[in-house]
């Protein structure tokens, strides 16, 4: 540790006081300079950077006081100290009302200067450090993953947006794969709360017991296997935000018990009589159809309001196919680099057949699609349509429900049996070849 | 030859100037000598807080030196002060040639103690050479043992030892190589 690289501008219109300070601060090792009143030490101050600022806080024309706002302004973590006589104390207390670190009463005891100069340096640099760890969460947290330039999915950028500066409780809806978790955690990151932990619970993948130990902890000895206390999921995201994946999966008891969370803030842990206070955001998601199983009795219609304050639908993938070019180079360049490997681009013909493709499985089937292409694609710079075909070939691939979907299917399937032989297919198909041929066009089809 | 001037300002126990001028030739390998100077006191002395002013007192101190005279270290017994600071043990002129130290506050007596002489002569020695180390450039230094560990009260001086710690060394040993001091031993 050493005192290099900390400076100190040292205000008083008393040259002995600027000579001495100097000389002190010069044989600690500080980089140090001086000013005999309020504007030139502005000057200086807008001229370089400065960690700690002692000002007297009598001088003529800009008194200490005023000095001290205008430093604020300039850049409020500096640390200013102030400098009084012992008839000046009150308006040192003030000044420290206004932000100063600290006051230093003329003549001042080495001991306590020196001290004093060393909490600054530590304060300071504990000011930077976080500032520049709020500024590395903010980048990590604003890694855009929800990517698109659907009408949808602006939409749902512009929603995440809103809410995100709010509290409210989020209940975020879509078939598995659509990015729940993502949107969760893109609310979360523009949130105030994005400094505070965002803790996922799968709650469809705990049987009761377990979810209930999982959520609100429990003390050593609750039940059979308690070895350890164990703080609960709740506990872990105070001041954060949880995110509840598969709420429609909870039992009514733990409807019930969650319920009485989101209500008081409070729960009691397994095993334990003390009642834990916790502040946190809910964040919801489900793809199951809760209405119904509200009308079916199956969830607690008080807990479903409680959930569903704002409402955010994502869109399946196939609903946005306009998407998949930018989310297929998104995650092209995320595993590219993360492979070591020099893919830059996806052929106009295998882009052709990721966006006629259904994607049952959504963001999270496009995800692997590529990582996977990017595993077979060898020593190409662009994935081609055979690296997806492997894919495509040794999976289900069910159309949708709509009528168009189904027939778009099934003419690819009879086409693909016919090795694309038009007049054999058109026959299987009992439509005439020029009707054949008109499908194929409409739905894009190719071998 | 240049020399290393011990210059008592004030009255100043002999046998401690005597036990410098041989301490500080062991340490610095420079030739010491005991030189008398006059000093005006009125001009230094603060009635109100019956203390000398240092910086005051240096000026005085590097004023009319001899041209053999390489570096100055200020004896005395009064007590010191810098008008930002209640007291001071000692001051010097980084990179300059005075340093001064004073005895005052180094008594046990001070502190309602029973007097050490043994005691004062290692505290007036520690904080000798640490003056003396300022002006050969050397800061304070974050090593608890080195000299050059800054010192706000008795207990600290008590605490480090006579000695530089490495990096210091080096630093003054490239000092005085620096100004083509011939005479260079190891401290």
């Amino acid at each position: 540790m050493n005192n290099q690289g900390v400076s100190i501008l040292v205000v008083d219109d008393e040259f002995s006081v600027r000579d001495s300070l100097y000389n002190w601060f010069k044989t600690e090792g500080y980089r140090v300079d001086t000013a005999e009143n309020g504007m030139e030490a502005l000057k200086k101050l807008q001229e370089s950077l400065w960690d700690i600022v002692l000002v007297d806080i009598k001088m003529p024309k800009m008194d200490g006081m005023e000095l001290q706002r205008h430093i604020k302004k300039i850049d409020n973590s500096i640390i200013v100290i102030v400098i009084t006589a012992y008839a000046t104390v009150d308006t040192a207390v003030e000044a420290m009302k206004e932000g100063a670190f600290d006051y230093l009463s003329k003549p001042v005891d080495p001991d306590k200067l020196s001290i004093l100069i060393r909490n600054a340096v530590n304060q300071r640099r504990l000011m930077v450090e976080n500032i520049q760890l709020r500024q590395k969460v903010e980048e990590l947290s604003l890694q855009d993953e929800v990517a698109g330039e659907s009408p949808q999915i602006k939409k749902i950028l512009e929603m995440i947006d809103t809410v995100a500066k709010t509290d409210a409780t989020v209940m975020i809806r879509g078939e598995s794969g659509t990015g729940k978790e993502l949107v969760a955690q893109a609310i979360h990151g523009k949130s105030n709360r994005r400094y505070f932990p965002i803790i996922s619970i799968n709650c469809g993948a705990f049987p009761e017991g377990l979810l209930e130990s999982e959520l609100f902890g429990h003390e050593k000895g609750a039940f059979t296997g308690a070895q350890y206390k164990r703080k609960g999921k709740l506990e872990m995201a105070n001041g954060g935000t949880i995110f509840f994946d598969e709420i429609g999966n909870i039992t009514m008891k733990m409807q019930m018990d969650l319920l009485r969370v989101i209500e008081t803030k409070q729960f009691t842990p397994l095993g334990s009589n003390k009642e834990v206070n916790v502040d946190f955001r809910i964040i919801a998601a489900t793809n199951t159809d809760l209405e119904k199983k509200v009308a079916e009795k199956d969830f607690r219609e008080d807990l479903y309001y409680r959930l569903n304050v704002f409402s955010i639908q994502i869109p399946p993938l196939r609903e946005r196919t306009q998407d998949i070019p930018l989310i297929a180079h998104y995650f092209l360049g995320k595993y590219a680099r993360s492979m070591n490997k020099d893919v830059t681009d996806i052929s106009p013909e295998a882009m052709k057949m990721l966006t006629q493709y259904n994607w049952p499985g959504n963001i999270r089937e496009l995800r692997n699609t590529i990582e996977r292409a990017l595993v077979v694609v060898g020593k190409k710079n662009r994935i081609e349509s055979e690296d997806l075909n492997l894919l495509f070939v040794s999976k289900a691939n069910p159309p949708g429900n709509s009528l168009e979907e189904m027939e778009r299917a099934h003419i690819q399937r009879i086409l693909e049996q016919s090795d694309w032989n038009i007049s054999r297919s058109a026959e299987t198909l009992k439509i005439d070849r020029v009707t054949l041929y008109n499908k194929i066009k409409k739905y894009g089809l190719q071998r | 030859m240049s020399y290393l001037d011990i210059v008592p300002i004030g009255e100043v126990d002999e046998a401690l100037l005597l036990f410098l001028r041989k301490s500080l030739y062991q340490i610095f390998k420079i030739q010491s000598r005991i030189r008398n100077s006059r000093f005006d006191l009125s001009r230094v002395y603060d009635p109100v807080r019956n203390q000398y002013n240092s910086s005051g007192l240096l000026l005085q101190l590097i004023s009319d030196t001899p041209s053999d005279t390489f570096k100055i270290l200020g004896v005395t017994e009064l007590d010191l002060f810098i008008p930002i600071f209640t007291f001071l043990f000692g001051e010097a002129q980084l990179n300059g040639m005075g340093a001064l130290v004073s005895t005052h506050r180094l008594h046990n007596q001070f502190y309602g103690i029973p007097e050490d002489k043994e005691l004062l002569k290692n505290r007036l020695l520690k904080e000798g050479i640490h003056e003396l180390g300022h002006t050969f450039g050397l800061i304070h230094c974050f090593t608890l043992k080195c000299v050059m560990n800054s010192s706000t009260y008795v207990e600290e001086i008590d605490q480090k030892s006579i000695d530089f710690c490495r990096l210091c060394e080096q630093n003054i040993i490239h000092s005085r190589s620096k100004k083509n001091l011939i005479d260079i031993g190891p401290f």
